[in-house]
């Protein structure tokens, strides 16, 4: 696993694990797609349920992403390991879209069940500042001209964003919020049925493996384009 | 057989799917894009013919 940490390494054994994560996706989208479509209509919700297809893969995936960000902006700045601030960097574009998903389905299907498109209540909010700390995370990154310094600065950001995850997790448990409380991760089991947790799984694996293949591309893009950049610069200093 | 009537919330289930097609699309693209550049620059800076 940690050979793997070694960017040639990661370059060689991850050659072909795109395109395979990619069909692994896209099929798994498929699936869930026909699944979310011919799932019974919720007595309660009616077709709104639809839209928990696409909004809870999205959350559960804004907040995973974020957890590895922060991990791997420990490794960059704690060992200073290039892979790992790559792989920080790469992840910050994909889970800032994943929280902006959250927020704009999370607000469709607010309005038709709530009445309303936005409540500063914990659950939205905490999400909110989630996406934040993404565009900041970002913002800051570009904002530095020095990579080594950027990477650096906005590892601190990223670890201190990570406070954030148990406060989105559990605004629901510690505050009084018109978001519902976890039904699927659950002490007592799933609060739904087999029938709508079936697809609303496959979507979240779905997302998962659609993730990884965009994350896995985006490290080994950042991993060139640096390969580049230091012979460009060593050319350059030679000339 | 597919439900695709989403009588009086087809107004909201549509659009959220719609978005959500859309920017996975779009990180696609952006993710794809990145990655060819990144792979010409490299290729320029070893001295390969990046055609």
């Amino acid at each position: 696993m940690f050979g793997l940490a070694n960017p040639q390494r990661f370059m060689s054994a991850t050659r072909r694990l795109p395109a395979v994560l990619g069909v692994a996706a896209g099929l798994l989208l498929a699936a869930g797609v026909w699944l979310g479509f011919t799932a019974p209509e919720d007595y309660q919700q009616g077709d709104t349920v639809r839209i928990m297809f696409v909004h809870v893969p999205a959350s559960w995936l804004s907040l995973a992403v974020y957890a590895a960000m922060g991990g791997a902006s420990f490794f960059a700045l704690v060992f200073r390991h290039p892979l790992a601030d790559a792989a920080a960097r790469a992840a910050a574009p994909i889970g800032a879209a994943f929280t902006a998903l959250a927020l704009i389905t999370g607000s469709l299907w607010g309005r038709p069940m709530w009445g309303t498109w936005w409540e500063w209540d914990a659950r939205l909010t905490s999400v909110l500042v989630l996406f934040l700390f993404y565009l900041g995370y970002m913002a800051l990154r570009a904002s530095i001209d020095d990579e080594q310094k950027a990477g650096r600065a906005a590892a601190v950001l990223a670890l201190a964003g990570l406070i954030n995850l148990p406060i989105v997790k559990f605004s629901v448990d510690w505050w009084n919020t018109l978001h519902q409380p976890a039904s699927v991760f659950r002490a007592d089991g799933p609060a739904m049925t087999a029938d709508i947790l079936t697809p609303l799984l496959v979507m979240g694996v779905a997302y998962t493996v659609f993730f990884a293949a965009l994350w896995v591309t985006a490290i080994r893009a950042e991993v060139n384009q640096r390969r580049a950049n230091a012979l460009a610069l060593r050319a350059a200093g030679g000339a | 057989m597919p439900d695709l009537n989403m009588g009086e919330y087809g107004a909201y289930v549509w659009p959220a799917w719609g978005v959500s097609a859309l920017v996975m699309a779009a990180l696609v693209w952006s993710v794809l894009s990145k990655a060819r550049k990144a792979k010409r620059a490299l290729d320029q800076a070893e001295g390969r013919d990046p055609s």
